[in-house]
């Protein structure tokens, strides 16, 4: 296989907090291969959105990256200027937020929004003049029905607020898609939309991944679109990676205590009747954890020797887990 | 229908805008939303109904309408034989310690300034139901154990407390006044996976114990059809599908809910060329469309679905549904790939 | 973006942490010791004070402050026209300054709270009327008004309070009908309307504690203009009446000799100059520290 077009190594992300030291992430590892859909799975204080932030150099005081490497394409992210990670972000990186309504400027209009994306990031336009004006609005009229949207040419003029939470959502990735970046990060990009919409959402980013040929990470906490639309997975419990694999592996025969307790968590229309086995407990405070497996507290299984750091074993082609009770290399 | 709980008749919910001094003077009509529009159904004693629809169909607004919490505009609520819309404010009052409420928000839904002992106490000291405060807190304690808190946790207040956590405490305090009936409100939604089953968990343990009838409002298919023994459909304010979960799940009649069915990402491996795409968004329900409501995204609409609203029908045992092409036997799948 | 994960509150009140912002305000802080001092000034004046404040002695008229010639260090900020000494005057007139101002501040918020929330919560024709005399008693200009009412009414101390509160309320009132209506609607309020609350609860119990931040940041900071109003109108001579001691009555006084003993003037009205500025970044900090939607 080709090189990795993302490759995170031992990232540890903190907070200086008033109650301590919060370690959103800690210790992980990601790798996105060209072309491929990552699905980053976890709930809220696993560090999944941290993680990608902190790939987009988006984490501000009290936050800091204490330690890891992010290397992009074989650039650690991490050494570049601020300059030079600004032209990263947007050209070959761009993120979408889970709430279009905030992401988007309320006070410009969507193709003035675009047409700054496209300023600063778009090195094929025509040098000055009208012939780069109209190079720019051909662009994003482009952009916004590649996108799925009616009537563009009419729309540029429009503010954020006249379209709604599904058209804003579209315009959000219309915007990040602007400049051709080589990885996509979706973080829940469909979280705030209903079924229908999102679904809509969802298969028009599979859509223009196949045709640009680009990247695509999909932050989300919904394991039935990750089963739907992504090849590999990972899933995060309290800023660590426990699970690794393919898709259709992992929710099938998932390794980790967590990730089965999260499907068995899933209520479903063929269990009726059947009580769910929901995961007891909450996610642990993030603040000085001592170094043992994360998820021992809520875990049926879980026995003294879990009680000691527990580092990612591979039990598979291309799974890894993170946890003591699952034997190595099981099966074929 | 006899022995329902609750039935609700032709109940509607219409918002009138605030209308300017220039504005009446220029004779112009107020702008009306008309969020719920005559919705009648039945819930059986003891029953769970889901109530599903995507936001902004006024589910919730229905689930408010029906316990006056947004007075209703027209129509009838029978709750246990009594006419609820009729009921004066004090009698209304008083009824509440039977109808109650758990709302989507766990942050929201408790006063910040208030502790645990006062928001869950409050029904108690409203209604009457305990003598003296010692005897107050006791309850309140007693109460917190069922919903899985501690009765140590009971001085706090709600900021020291998870999401999940606090919608343990809404729960609290909307079964302390041991009511018949509770709506739902969303109450899962707004939690992570693993806490959701906790809740769901919780809530069918409480309605064994305390025999209570559900109406639960959800956006959730995998929720509903969990949890459901009956199903409503709802979009843009009316009702357009409802009966058993298995009938309305396995065969969905109308083209809504076949779409609203087959868009949902299901963790199972399946096929992804059978999904129907719907295209556009919900349409403003301050100017909804004329005939059928869902015309202008049904893949199967013809003209008659334009012109005329079409009337619920009976498709099955207590399944029925409204649409101009039921007997047709179309399926949204079909209809998509011919048109 | 709100990655700071949700690290959980540490048991505390939200009071507590509150106070411990505003100590952490070293200016708003020191300044609220000044105030501080001017209260303790106030109260315990027979204690505090030299000599008696409506003591005059001709042989002493005008006499300097003690570090210039013909001082005396009896009397640190020398005499008025009349003999009595300064520094005991503005003393006792602290007293004054406060009272009206915390009496005034007190009658305004409670009647002010109360038509706020009326208005807020109830809409309706509560709102519309309640609303509109707010918009009326702002539109008047007031101090033409205050000056006709005190004419009318005649000088005294509840009359100067029930002047000032007239008008006062009105701030307060805005205050609370704002934030009532966007208090009103959150679910909590629904919530407690949903188990059979009454109005008065819902307003008393569940929305008042919730608003009451900005209400005694906005008193505060409306104390230091009703204690300079208060000067403004003894200053003319309608406020408390002589002997009683009062800082705008001193400035006035000491009109006529402001050039050659410039001290009579100066002194009260440094006076007013310092609570007023300490009442301002005293509440300054508290609405930093107790509102902060104001501050960044």
């Amino acid at each position: 296989m080709s090189r990795p077009l993302l490759q995170v190594r031992g990232l540890r992300t903190v907070f200086d907090t008033r109650a301590g030291r919060v370690c959103a992430v800690d210790g992980v590892d990601v790798t996105v291969e060209p072309g491929e859909c990552l699905g980053v799975v976890g709930e809220s204080g696993s560090g999944k959105s941290v993680t990608f932030a902190s790939v987009m150099g988006l984490i501000r005081p009290p936050g800091r990256i204490e330690a890891g490497e992010i290397l992009f394409d074989g650039v650690d992210l991490r050494q570049l200027s601020r300059r030079q990670m600004q032209a990263v972000r947007g050209r070959d990186i761009a993120m979408t937020m889970q709430d279009a309504l905030t992401a988007l400027n309320p006070a410009l209009t969507v193709g003035t929004q675009i047409a700054e994306m496209l300023e600063a990031h778009d090195d094929e336009l025509p040098r000055g003049g009208p012939a780069r004006a109209r190079a720019i609005r051909a662009r994003a009229v482009e952009m916004l029905g590649l996108v799925g949207i009616p009537s563009p040419d009419d729309r540029l003029k429009q503010y954020p607020h006249e379209f709604s939470g599904g058209m804003r959502q579209r315009i959000m990735i219309a915007i990040a898609l602007a400049s051709k970046p080589r990885l996509l990060i979706a973080d829940e990009p469909t979280t705030a939309l209903d079924v229908t919409i999102q679904a809509q959402v969802l298969e028009l980013i599979d859509d223009i991944r196949a045709r640009l040929g680009m990247s695509v990470v999909l932050i989300t906490h919904d394991l039935g679109v990750v089963a739907q639309h992504c090849d590999r997975v990972i899933v995060m419990y309290a800023g660590q990676v426990v699970e690794e694999g393919p898709t259709a592996a992992v929710i099938g025969s998932p390794r980790h205590p967590y990730t089965r307790g999260l499907l068995a968590s899933i209520p479903r229309p063929a269990l009726r009747g059947q009580p769910i086995r929901p995961i007891e407990g909450q996610v642990p405070e993030l603040i000085d954890l001592p170094p043992q497996c994360r998820f021992h507290a809520r875990c049926p299984e879980a026995g003294p020797d879990c009680l000691r750091p527990i580092e990612m074993r591979r039990v598979g082609p291309g799974r890894q887990v993170r946890c003591i009770r699952t034997p190595a290399e099981a099966g074929p | 229908m006899t022995g329902a709980l609750l039935q609700v008749e032709g109940l509607s919910k219409t918002y009138v805008g605030r209308m300017s001094l220039v504005g009446r003077l220029l004779g112009r009509r107020p702008t009306a939303v008309r969020a719920v529009s005559d919705v009648s159904l039945d819930i059986e004693r003891g029953e769970i109904l889901g109530l599903i629809g995507e936001s902004g169909c006024g589910k919730s607004t229905l689930g408010r309408a029906i316990l006056r919490l947004h007075e209703p505009s027209a129509g009838r609520v029978t709750f246990d034989g009594t006419d609820v819309t009729a009921l004066s404010p004090a009698a209304m009052t008083a009824m509440r310690r039977r109808m109650q409420i758990i709302f989507q928000d766990p942050y929201a839904s408790l006063n910040p300034r208030r502790t645990v002992a006062d928001i869950v106490g409050l029904p108690l000291q409203l209604h009457g139901l305990a003598s003296g405060r010692a005897a107050q807190r006791e309850t309140v304690a007693e109460m917190l154990e069922k919903v899985g808190l501690k009765a140590g946790q009971i001085d706090r207040y709600p900021h020291q407390f998870s999401g999940g956590q606090r919608q343990r405490i809404g729960i609290a305090r909307a079964l302390i006044s041991r009511p018949d009936f509770v709506v739902c409100d969303e109450p899962v939604s707004a939690l992570d996976v693993s806490i959701q089953a906790q809740i769901i968990q919780l809530l069918q343990d409480l309605k064994r114990e305390f025999a209570l009838t559900y109406l639960f409002i959800s956006h959730d298919i995998s929720v509903i059809g969990y949890l459901a023994d009956r199903v409503a459909v709802m979009y843009l304010g009316e009702i357009v599908e409802q009966g058993p979960v298995e009938a309305v799940l396995s065969r969905p009649r109308h083209p809504y809910t076949q779409s609203l069915l087959s868009a949902v990402p299901k963790v199972e491996a399946t096929a992804r060329t059978d999904r129907v795409r719907l295209t556009g968004d919900l349409p403003s329900p301050l100017n909804p469309p004329s005939g059928c409501k869902f015309h202008t995204r049904c893949p199967l609409a013809i003209d008659i679905c334009r012109r005329s609203a079409p009337h619920r029908e009976t498709v099955g045992q207590g399944h029925d549904a409204a649409c101009h092409r039921l007997h047709e036997g179309l399926s949204i799948t079909d209809g998509g790939s011919a048109a | 973006m709100s990655f700071a994960s949700d690290a959980r509150a540490p048991a505390d009140s939200l009071f507590r942490r509150n106070l411990r912002a505003f100590a952490a305000n070293r200016l708003a802080f020191g300044s609220a010791i000044v105030v501080l001092i001017f209260v303790v000034m106030a109260v315990f004046a027979p204690w505090i004070a030299p000599h008696d404040p409506a003591a005059t002695d001709l042989f002493r008229r005008l006499q300097p402050p003690a570090w210039m010639e013909g001082g005396d260090w009896a009397f640190p900020l020398g005499c008025d026209a009349l003999g009595r000494d300064i520094l005991s005057r503005i003393i006792y007139g602290a007293r004054i300054s406060i009272f009206i101002g915390v009496a005034v501040i007190l009658v305004a918020t409670v009647v002010g709270i109360l038509a706020g929330l009326a208005a807020g919560y109830l809409r309706g024709w509560v709102d519309i009327v309640i609303s509109r005399i707010v918009d009326i008693l702002l539109g008047f200009p007031y101090l033409i008004f205050a000056i006709g009412l005190m004419a009318m009414m005649g000088p005294g101390l509840a009359n100067i309070i029930l002047v000032m509160a007239y008008k006062e309320w009105v701030i307060p009132c805005r205050v609370v009908r704002g934030e009532t209506l966007a208090v009103r609607e959150l679910e909590y309020v629904e919530a407690a309307r949903a188990v059979g609350a009454s109005d008065r609860h819902i307003m008393l119990r569940e929305i008042l504690p919730n608003i009451l931040s900005p209400v005694l940041v906005v008193a505060t900071i409306r104390m230091a203009d009703v204690i300079i109003l208060e000067a403004a109108l003894s200053f003319l001579g309608l406020g408390v009446q002589p002997p009683t001691a009062s800082w705008g009555a001193m400035v006035a006084d000491g009109r006529a000799f402001i050039l050659e003993s410039w001290w009579v003037s100066t002194f009260p009205g440094v006076a007013i100059l310092l609570l007023v500025l300490a009442i301002n970044v005293a509440s300054q900090g508290l609405r930093d520290a107790f509102d902060p939607r104001f501050s960044e």
